[in-house]
C-alpha cells in the first residue's frame, strides 16, 4: 500500500470521527413535551425549545416576571405546538428580549420549571426598527 | 421634503454596475477566447472600459448613499434606520456598513479597487482573471438591485436607496406621504466604538481579497496554464489571509472591550463562517508554496484554492440568508435574498468543479511519491491538519442547513448546535492547534535543513530540549497544572524555539526568506496567549464576605460578584476598591463628568453642569456650560489602589436601555504586561426605574445652621429669588426661591438646591437629588416672619454597584502574535510578488 493511501484512509476517518462526534454532541430541538419527556425519561441533556413569548389582545407581551434585583427572569413562552410554559433563567432579562419575534431556549427541565441555561432571540430585524413615529 | 433625486441617482449607478459588470465579464470572456492579437486586444479594451465604467459606478453608488446618511435624508429607510442627528461623523461612516445592503457595497467596492489593481499589474492573466472578476462583482450588484421582475413578482437584490414609506408601511404614511421623521433611529449604541470603524472594512477587504487567487487558478485552469498560475496567485493569496487574520482578530479584539463575556471568541456561527475560510486559504498558501518547490502538490493547491473561496461564498449564504436563524445570536436576517445567494454560491462551485473535472487528466502529476523526509511531505500534513481543523468547526456550524436539506426531503430535521459551543469547539480546535504548532515546528527544519533521517535526531534536540526547559520554567511559575494545557503549552514554546533557530539563521543569509520562520513564531505566542488568557483567566472579584448579594442569585453570582457602596472601601485581592459614583462622558472631549454635578435639561442629550469641570487642573467648562453628553451611557468610576498606595480608576459602562430589555454591561479593562484586569458591573440601580424613599423629615432650620441628613451634615448657605424658570411661565405675583443647600459627604461637599415655587397663588416644589448620598431635599416652605425655613428631606439606599472583575492573564502575548503573524506575511508577500514581478518582467507571465 501507497503511503498516499494510508493517508487517505486517516483523513477520512478522521472526517467520519468528526461528523460522527458532531451528530453525537449536537442538541436538538424539541417541543415542551418532548423536553419533559426526556427529562422524565431520566436525561439531563441541554435541548433547544423554540417559541415565542406570550402576548395579550393588543399585542404587548405579557408574562415575564423579573426578580426584585433583575438579576433572574421567569417568563411565560408557548412554543411551536402551543403548549404555554414558565421558563427560568437566571440571568437578567437578555437585550432585545421585548423585541424578539422568536425565542430559543437552551436548557432542561427541573420538575415542572424549565431552566434555560442560554437565551438565543431571533428579533424581526435585528438592526432595523419596526414602525414609525410620527413625530415632527 | 423628499429629495428624490439623489436615490434615483444611486439606484442609477446600481443598474448601471450591474449592466457593466456583465458586460465587462462578456468582454473579458471573448478576449480571453479570441484568436489572434488584434480581436483580444480589441475585446480587452471594451472589457476595460466597461470595468472603469462600473468601478465608477460603484464609486457613484457609494457617494450616494453617503450623501443621504451624512445629509440626514431620514425619508431614506438606509439613514432613518442606520444614522440619527446626534451621530458623530466618524460613526456615520459605520452606518453605512451596518445594514446588510451597505456591507454589500462595502464588499464590491473592494473588489472594484483590486480589479483596478489586476488590470494595472498584469500582461498574460489580465483578461481571464477580469473575467471571473467581473462575473463576481455582477452578481454583487444584483445584491443591491431592488428591481422587481414584472410578471414573475420577483425581487431580485435588496436597494439601500429604497425610500421609509415604501419600506414601512406606517399608518402617518397614507395620511402624509410625504411625511419625513425629524430623526433616524439611530446606530446601535453597542457599534458605536472606533473598531466598528475599521474591522469591517478590514474584514470585507480580506473577503474581497480571496477571489483573486480564485481567479487566477480558474484562469489557470482554463487557459491550461496549470502551473503558472501559482506564481501570481500565491503573494495575493498571502495577502488576502493577512487582511483577513487581522480583521477576524479586530472583530475578537472589538467584543473583549466591549460585550461582557470576558473573551474574544464565542464560537459563535457568525464567528465560525470566516475563520473557517480563513484556516483553508491559510493551508491552500501551505501547498502552493510546496508547489513552488516541487510538483506533489499542484493539484491539491488547485482543490484549496476554489475550496477557499468557495467557503467564502458559504458563508456569506450562511451569515445573510437566514438559514441560522435560530442557531446564531446576530446573524443578519432575511432580506428576502436566499435564492439570489444560492444561486451565487452554486454558480461558482459548479464553474469551479465541472472545470476542474474537465482538466484532471491534463493536470501534470509526478508519478514518484513525495518522500518522508522530504519537506513537501509535512507540509503537506500541516495542510491536512488545517483542513480537518476547519471541517471539525464547519460542520456543526452546518447543521442548520443540514435540517433544511432534511426538510427539503420531507424530514424533519431537528439537530441543533452543540449547547455549550465554547466547551464543544476547544475541546477539538485545542488537539488540532498542538498539531499544528508541532507540524510547523518539525516542518519547518524539513524545510531549511533538508534533514536525512540519520539527521533528524541530532537537529532536533537542541530545540527539544530548549522547549522543554522554557516550558518546565513556564509550568513552575505559572503553575499549570492540566495535562491537556502543557501539551499544548509544550507545542507552543516548541513552534517558537524551532522557528526562532530558524529565523536566527536565515538573518545572517537571507531575511528576505524569514517570512515563514516569523509567522509560525506568532502563531506560537497567539496559541500561549490564548492558553493562558482563557485558559486561566481568574475571577478576582470573589465575595469573601459571607453576606449574599441577592438571595435569588445564583450561588456563582453571590460568590464572583461585589457589591460596593458608594465610597465605601472593600478589599479585593491584592485592591482595594472603592466605587465613586456614576459618570456621563462628554461627547465631544470624551470627559467623565460625575452625575451630581450636573442637570437636565428638557433635552436629554443636553445637560448643563452645576460646578466647574476640570481635566487635570484644565478648566473644561464652567458653571452653567451646556454639555452634549450619550444619556444612554453611565460609567460607574471605581478606584483601585494597589498594596503600594499607587492608584487607577476604571470606568466599567452599563448602557441601560428599556426597549433592549435591560442592562448592557461593557468592560473598562487596565492593561498591564503580564496580565489585564477586566472589570465590568453585574447590576446597577436602575436610573429610569422608580426609587423607594423612605417617610419625609422635616426640618426647620436657618442660614448657616447644620442640620443632619442621613447622617450627613448639611447647611443652607443661602437662599435666592429667581427672576426666570426654565420651563415655567413666571408673571409678576409669582415667585421663585432656590435654595443652596452645602452637604458634606464622606469625600467632598455637594451643593444641592431646591426650588420653592408660588404660580398663581399655588404652591410648588422641585426637590434636588445628591444621588451619590441617597438623599433628596425640597424646600417646604419659607417663614420670613421667623427668619428661617422648612426643608424636607427624603432618604433611599446609597448609590450601589455589583461587580464583576476577571484577570486575563499574558492576554498580551495573543495580540503580540497577532502583529508578529502580520509582519511573518508581509515578509513573505514582499518576497513572493518581486519573484512574480521579476517573471513579468521578463515577458513571461
Amino acid at each position: 500500500m501507497k503511503r498516499s493511501h494510508i493517508i487517505g484512509i486517516v483523513l477520512i476517518a478522521a472526517a467520519i470521527g468528526i461528523i460522527i462526534s458532531t451528530a453525537g454532541d449536537a442538541s436538538s430541538y424539541v417541543t415542551f413535551s418532548e423536553a419533559y419527556d426526556m427529562a422524565k425519561g431520566g436525561s439531563d441533556k441541554s435541548i433547544h425549545v423554540v417559541g415565542e413569548l406570550t402576548r395579550d389582545n393588543q399585542g404587548e407581551i405579557t408574562g415575564i416576571y423579573p426578580s426584585a434585583d433583575k438579576l433572574s427572569v421567569r417568563f411565560i413562552m408557548q412554543d411551536e405546538n402551543g403548549k404555554k410554559q414558565e421558563v427560568f433563567y437566571n440571568e437578567p432579562i437578555p437585550p432585545d428580549f421585548m423585541r424578539s419575534e422568536k425565542v430559543v431556549v437552551i436548557g432542561s427541565y427541573n420538575d415542572e420549571l424549565f431552566v434555560a441555561d442560554k437565551i438565543l432571540l431571533k428579533c424581526p430585524s435585528k438592526y432595523q426598527e419596526e414602525t414609525v413615529e410620527a413625530k415632527m | 421634503m423628499i429629495h428624490e433625486f439623489i436615490g434615483d441617482l444611486g439606484h442609477f449607478f446600481v443598474i448601471t454596475s450591474l449592466i457593466a459588470a456583465l458586460y465587462a465579464a462578456f468582454c473579458f470572456f471573448k478576449s480571453s477566447n479570441a484568436e489572434g492579437i488584434d480581436k483580444e486586444y480589441f475585446w480587452k479594451q471594451n472589457g476595460r472600459a466597461a470595468f472603469y465604467v462600473h468601478a465608477f459606478s460603484v464609486l457613484g453608488i457609494v457617494f450616494c448613499l453617503f450623501f443621504i446618511i451624512y445629509n440626514h435624508y431620514f425619508e431614506y429607510h438606509y439613514a432613518w434606520s442606520h444614522s440619527s442627528r446626534r451621530l458623530p461623523g466618524h460613526y456615520m461612516i459605520s452606518c453605512f456598513w451596518e445594514g446588510q445592503e451597505g456591507s454589500f457595497l462595502l464588499w464590491m467596492f473592494w473588489h472594484a479597487i483590486l480589479g483596478i489593481v489586476i488590470i494595472a499589474t498584469n500582461k498574460f492573466w489580465e483578461s481571464p482573471v477580469m473575467a471571473i472578476f467581473s462575473a463576481v462583482q455582477a452578481f454583487l450588484s444584483s445584491m443591491i438591485l431592488g428591481v422587481v421582475i414584472p410578471g414573475l413578482e420577483l425581487k431580485l437584490g435588496s436597494s439601500p436607496f429604497i425610500l421609509l414609506r415604501d419600506a414601512i408601511s406606517a399608518p402617518i404614511f397614507a395620511a402624509q406621504p410625504n411625511f419625513v421623521p425629524e430623526d433616524g433611529t439611530g446606530l446601535n449604541p453597542l457599534l458605536q466604538n472606533y473598531w466598528m470603524v475599521i474591522h469591517p472594512p478590514t474584514l470585507f477587504l480580506g473577503f474581497a481579497t480571496t477571489v483573486v487567487p480564485f481567479a487566477y487558478c480558474i484562469a489557470g485552469l482554463w487557459k491550461k496554464r496549470y502551473k503558472e498560475w501559482i506564481r501570481p496567485a500565491l503573494p495575493w493569496a498571502l495577502f488576502s489571509a493577512a487582511v483577513l487574520g487581522i480583521g477576524i482578530l479586530m472583530g475578537g479584539y472589538w467584543a473583549y472591550e466591549t460585550l461582557n463575556f470576558g473573551g474574544y471568541w464565542n464560537w459563535d456561527p457568525v464567528e465560525n463562517a470566516v475563520y473557517v475560510p480563513w484556516l483553508f486559504l491559510v493551508a491552500a498558501i501551505h501547498v502552493m508554496i510546496a508547489y513552488r518547490n516541487s510538483d506533489t502538490t499542484l493539484k491539491s493547491s488547485i482543490i484549496l484554492v476554489i475550496t477557499a473561496f468557495i467557503l467564502i461564498l458559504y458563508s456569506t449564504f450562511l451569515t445573510r440568508s437566514g438559514v441560522l436563524g435560530n442557531a446564531s445570536v446576530h446573524s443578519f436576517t432575511d432580506l428576502g435574498l436566499s435564492g439570489q445567494l444560492l444561486i451565487y454560491l452554486v454558480f461558482f462551485t459548479a464553474v469551479a468543479v465541472i472545470l476542474t473535472i474537465a482538466r484532471w487528466k491534463d493536470i501534470p502529476t509526478s508519478e514518484k511519491e513525495a518522500d518522508t523526509y522530504s519537506r513537501e511531505f509535512w507540509i503537506f500534513l500541516g495542510a491536512l491538519s488545517l483542513c480537518l481543523m476547519g471541517f471539525q468547526v464547519l460542520i456543526p456550524t452546518s447543521i442548520p442547513v443540514f435540517n433544511n436539506i432534511i426538510e427539503l426531503f420531507g424530514g424533519v430535521g431537528n439537530f441543533a448546535p452543540p449547547a455549550n459551543q465554547i466547551e464543544y469547539y476547544s475541546k477539538f480546535q485545542l488537539w488540532f492547534a498542538v498539531l499544528v504548532a508541532l507540524l510547523s515546528g518539525v516542518g519547518q527544519f524539513f524545510w531549511w535543513k533538508k534533514i536525512e533521517i540519520k539527521d533528524l535526531k541530532s537537529s532536533l534536540t537542541g530545540p527539544l530540549v530548549l522547549t522543554l526547559i522554557i516550558s518546565a520554567t513556564v509550568i513552575l511559575v505559572a503553575n499549570v497544572a492540566d495535562p491537556t494545557y502543557i501539551v499544548l503549552l509544550f507545542a507552543g514554546v516548541f513552534t517558537i524555539v524551532a522557528n526562532g533557530k530558524i529565523l536566527i539563521g536565515l538573518f545572517k543569509t537571507s531575511p528576505k526568506l524569514s517570512g515563514g520562520a516569523i509567522t509560525h513564531i506568532g502563531v506560537g505566542l497567539m496559541l500561549i496567549g490564548i492558553l493562558f488568557s482563557s485558559g486561566y483567566s481568574k475571577v478576582v472579584s470573589l465575595n469573601n464576605t459571607g453576606m449574599l448579594i441577592s438571595k435569588e442569585s445564583s450561588a456563582e453570582f453571590n460568590n464572583e460578584n461585589l457589591l460596593l457602596f458608594v465610597n465605601e472601601p472593600k478589599v479585593m485581592l491584592d485592591y482595594e476598591l472603592k466605587y465613586k459614583g456614576e459618570r456621563v462622558e462628554s461627547v465631544k472631549e470624551g470627559i467623565y463628568i460625575d452625575k451630581n454635578d450636573i442637570t437636565n435639561t428638557a433635552i436629554s442629550h443636553l445637560v448643563t453642569v452645576k460646578s466647574d469641570v476640570f481635566d487635570n487642573d484644565n478648566l473644561i467648562y464652567s458653571k452653567g456650560d451646556t454639555v452634549e453628553i450619550a444619556p444612554e451611557n453611565t460609567f460607574y468610576e471605581i478606584e483601585y489602589t494597589k498594596p503600594n498606595g499607587k492608584k487607577f480608576n476604571l470606568f466599567p459602562r452599563a448602557q441601560i436601555n428599556e426597549d433592549m430589555g435591560g442592562l448592557l454591561a461593557s468592560p473598562d479593562i487596565k492593561r498591564g504586561l503580564s496580565s489585564d484586569l477586566y472589570t465590568h458591573v453585574s447590576s446597577v440601580r436602575n436610573p429610569t426605574e422608580e426609587v423607594d424613599w423612605s417617610e419625609s423629615e422635616e426640618f426647620r432650620v436657618a442660614i448657616d445652621e447644620n442640620f443632619f441628613v442621613n447622617d450627613y451634615v448639611a447647611t443652607v448657605q443661602g437662599l435666592e429669588r429667581l427672576p426666570e424658570l426654565d420651563g415655567v411661565d413666571l408673571s409678576e405675583e409669582d415667585v421663585a426661591i432656590k435654595a443652596y443647600i452645602k452637604v458634606q459627604g464622606e469625600e467632598k461637599e455637594y451643593t444641592t438646591t431646591p426650588i420653592f415655587l408660588i404660580k398663581d397663588g399655588l404652591v410648588g416644589r422641585i426637590s434636588d437629588e445628591i444621588s451619590d448620598l441617597g438623599i433628596r431635599l425640597s424646600l417646604l416652605n419659607v417663614h420670613p416672619e421667623t427668619n428661617n425655613f422648612s426643608i424636607s428631606a427624603n432618604t433611599r439606599q446609597k448609590n450601589w454597584v455589583v461587580m464583576k472583575a476577571l484577570e486575563k492573564p499574558f492576554i498580551n502575548l495573543l495580540w503580540l502574535g497577532t502583529l508578529v503573524l502580520v509582519a511573518g506575511f508581509i515578509v513573505a508577500i514582499n518576497r513572493r510578488y518581486s519573484e512574480f514581478q521579476k517573471m513579468k518582467t521578463k515577458g513571461l507571465e
